[in-house]
């Protein structure tokens, strides 16, 4: 299902394997709200090691139970405080980190590719929990899994996805999920927040917030990534809440049952008002618990070519 | 990829002044005025007749060869008939390009000693920049000028907002609001824009609102406080000068980024022979690219500077002969698309010094449009282009509806005899600070009459 048993990049992903992959994430989610506790032996004895370049809570924490409801020994190394801080290069770090013998990584990266490259220097499995501006696939799984669930399909729903485009793994990942799934795609955001050529990414593209999510289906909002700023791409946070801020006024024009999203963390009153991110379509929350569950199916499918794999046995 | 249109936006209440300007309003104006016995001269549908104008409140209701005094009929006993006397009736002109000093520096000019003036030029419109202090970079400060004008000036006052914050040349401006509230397009003012980056995401970041950017063209590496231009003059003179490479390196790299950005671009001022080749060549591609000249490009050269005469030092600075007379071949054929003064009030404090200590800049609202019929009388460009220049063309550049005599348009009119000789005394002028390069000279063409939104506005009202 997974090439390589790695999961790097949306961009590969076929239709079956995505499908197949909501599925089991269905299961998991259904055994995660019953009241007995989530027991399984899929990961017993493996170990995962999250290894997280940039700060992260909900990725790094989703992936940490996922894993441990699978039976897995985490290990969250924490970078801000390890060899890398003292100069060692991603190389170095990974095949320290191989040496060791672990079953799984989940990798996040400032830098575009650096799981890809990672993954070439290892002999187990990685995840690319986020790599730069360039792909972040268990997001755009939990997101097309939260919109199958919430409108029965996605195939024919128009999603809109606002913001600040050009510095989006998130975006990225989910034009790949959502066109191959057959849903039509919009992005909206100022010129100065587009990647070039952004048509060719198989969307329609706006820089008009009103035109863009009209008649949507599914409106789709991304953090503005000021870390990520420079060059004055945008001027302030007023104008760009002014012009680009999904309010209840701007929504109006997607459609009655528009589901709203946003991967976190919120901007409230830069990207999102506070009222239309508690709305009652707001499905923020359902999006955070359908993560675990997308993680315990990605992890699940690795778990099955870990199996098949020869001589690894713990 | 749908443009992001501001304009068809609804936004409440508030009033959208930048589209006309903001300007005083008297008490209220005589219900009507025929303007009669008039050589109509119109850039946009190229009439050039006598015949008269009917203005009612602040628009334009009729005009043409048909409209004479027996025209009214008995039921319009309210509307007042001026004969024109067979002078010129033209659209009010829209000064493209005017510095002031409110806020901040009053002593210089303040928004209605720049309006008496304008008025007594025939100047309709002024377009005021954004080097003030504090600058206009924020809607409160756009919101101001508005207020301020629409309390105090006697002509429409369009504001330019700074491009960059504090014209630092780094961060952009809320384009997308500033516009909402008022602002006709974003300039850096007398500054370029040093920073490419920052020049690109203000022409792709301007494209989503359709705004204008305008530019200084100046490379401010190649800049020199002493702005005179390189050569020989400069050369014997023994002062540093700037080449004509400042301009047009700046100028070919905003193409680019033009080119690659679809923004629409306004050279504010052009001044050489090689700046115009690249304007042609950018046109010829189709680009969204116009400029601008002032009218000292047009009638000095760095000659005239002759033993550091500071009322000639100008920024940009004053050429070559042939580049001037590459201003006029370019304004003549079109290429060139706005005729500005450069209004720069400069008082005597800062002018009296030694050339390359003295502040560069010259007053022009007053004699703009008598030394553009110098090109007129000697033969070098075609009255009704002259017209175009400084009416129409800077109307669609900015998106006004004025610059035009058609039915319906404002009434913003000018009304002058092209022959009439005068000289120019700096005691007369109306602008606050007197550093004209035209003082003692002889003009040929005076101003009759200015009307601005219905009411004559030169001669003064009492």
């Amino acid at each position: 299902m997974l090439a390589d048993g790695n999961l790097l990049s949306c961009e590969t992903l076929s239709h079956p394997a995505i499908v197949t992959l909501l599925d089991m994430a269905d299961a998991w989610a259904a055994k995660n709200r019953r009241p007995e506790p989530v027991k399984s032996t899929i990961l017993s004895g493996r170990t995962l090691i999250n290894l997280f370049f940039e700060a992260s809570t909900r990725t790094q924490s989703s992936f940490e139970l996922a894993a441990k409801r699978l039976g897995a020994d985490v290990m969250n190394m924490n970078v801000q405080a390890s060899s890398v801080q003292k100069g060692e290069t991603l190389i170095d770090t990974a095949m320290t980190l191989n040496a060791m013998r672990p079953d799984i990584i989940v990798v996040r990266h400032h830098a575009a590719g650096a799981t890809e490259l990672l993954s070439q220097k290892v002999d187990c499995a990685v995840i690319n929990a986020g790599d730069g501006a360039h792909q972040h696939p268990t997001q755009a799984l939990l997101d097309a899994l939260t919109i199958r669930r919430i409108k029965g399909r996605v195939e024919g729903l128009l999603v809109a996805i606002c913001g600040d485009i050009l510095h989006s793994r998130v975006a990225r990942s989910n034009i790949n999920v959502l066109n191959t799934l057959g849903a039509r795609v919009r992005i909206i955001a100022p010129s100065t927040l587009l990647p070039p050529q952004p048509e060719r990414f198989g969307v329609e593209v706006f820089t008009d917030m009103v035109s863009g999510i009209s008649g949507a289906d599914v409106v789709m909002m991304l953090r503005l990534q000021t870390e990520r700023m420079s060059g004055s791409a945008v001027p302030s946070s007023r104008e760009f809440f002014h012009f680009f801020g999904l309010d209840d006024e701007k929504l109006k024009s997607a459609k009655p049952d528009a589901l709203i999203m946003h991967p976190g963390p919120m901007n409230r009153g830069i990207e999102i008002a506070s009222t239309v991110a508690d709305h009652p379509r707001s499905a923020i929350r359902e999006q955070v618990e359908m993560g675990v569950a997308v993680r315990m199916a990605v992890l699940e499918a690795i778990a099955h070519q870990l199996k098949s794999r020869a001589g690894v046995q713990p | 990829m749908s443009p992001n249109r501001i304009a068809s936006r609804s936004h409440g209440s508030h009033s959208t002044l930048g589209a006309a300007g903001a300007r005083m309003r008297h008490e209220a104006p005589a219900k009507g005025t025929l303007f009669v016995n008039a050589r109509l001269m119109d850039p946009e549908s190229g009439i050039d007749a006598v015949g008269g104008v009917l203005v009612r409140e602040d628009k334009i209701a009729d005009l043409g060869p048909h409209l004479t005094a027996g025209s009214l009929r008995d039921t319009d006993r309210d509307t007042d008939i001026v004969d024109c006397l067979g002078h010129i009736l033209a659209p009010g002109l829209i000064d493209g390009q005017v510095y002031i000093g409110e806020p901040g520096e009053e002593h210089r000019e303040t928004l209605k000693t720049a309006s008496k003036a304008a008025a007594a030029g025939g100047v309709t419109t002024i377009v005021v920049m954004p080097d003030t202090r504090p600058v206009i970079d924020q809607v409160a400060l756009v919101d101001f000028i508005q207020r301020r004008a629409r309390d105090n000036a006697l002509v429409h006052v369009a504001t330019m907002a700074a491009m960059t914050r504090g014209l630092d040349g780094e961060e952009i401006t809320e384009f997308g609001l500033l516009q909402h509230y008022g602002a006709i397009a974003f300039t850096n003012g007398k500054s370029s824009i040093a920073n490419t980056r920052v020049m690109r995401n203000a022409l792709l970041y301007a494209r989503d609102f359709n705004a204008l950017i305008v530019h200084h063209t100046e490379d401010p590496y190649l800049t020199s406080p002493t702005t005179m231009n390189s050569g020989e003059v400069s050369a014997r003179l023994g002062l540093p000068g700037v080449g004509t490479v400042a301009e047009t390196i700046m100028l070919e790299r905003d193409i680019r980024l033009v080119a690659t950005t679809g923004g629409r671009y306004h050279a504010a001022s052009i001044t050489c022979r090689d700046s115009l080749e690249v304007i042609r060549a950018a046109k010829a591609r189709g680009l969204p690219v116009t400029c601008g000249v002032s009218i000292n490009h047009l009638t000095f050269n760095e000659i005239d500077i002759g033993s550091y005469r500071t009322f000639f030092k100008l920024r940009p600075p004053l050429r070559t002969e042939a580049d001037r007379q590459a201003m006029v071949e370019g304004v003549a054929d079109g290429s060139i698309d706005i005729v500005v003064s450069g209004h720069d009030p400069q008082d005597a404090d800062v002018k009296r010094r030694p050339f390359a200590d003295a502040a560069a800049g010259a007053v022009g609202l007053e004699t703009l449009l008598a030394a553009a019929l110098r090109r007129h009388h000697a033969g070098e460009i075609p009255l009704m282009r002259l017209l175009q220049a400084m009416t129409l063309n800077p109307a669609k550049l900015l998106g006004l509806k004025s610059g035009r005599l058609s039915i319906g348009a404002p009434a913003d009119l000018v009304v002058f005899d092209p022959n009439e000789p005068w000289v120019v005394a700096k005691e007369d002028l109306h602008s606050r600070s007197k550093n004209s390069p035209f003082d003692t000279g002889t003009l040929q063409g005076r101003v009759k009459r200015t009307i601005v939104a219905g009411s004559t506005e030169y001669p003064f009202p009492v």
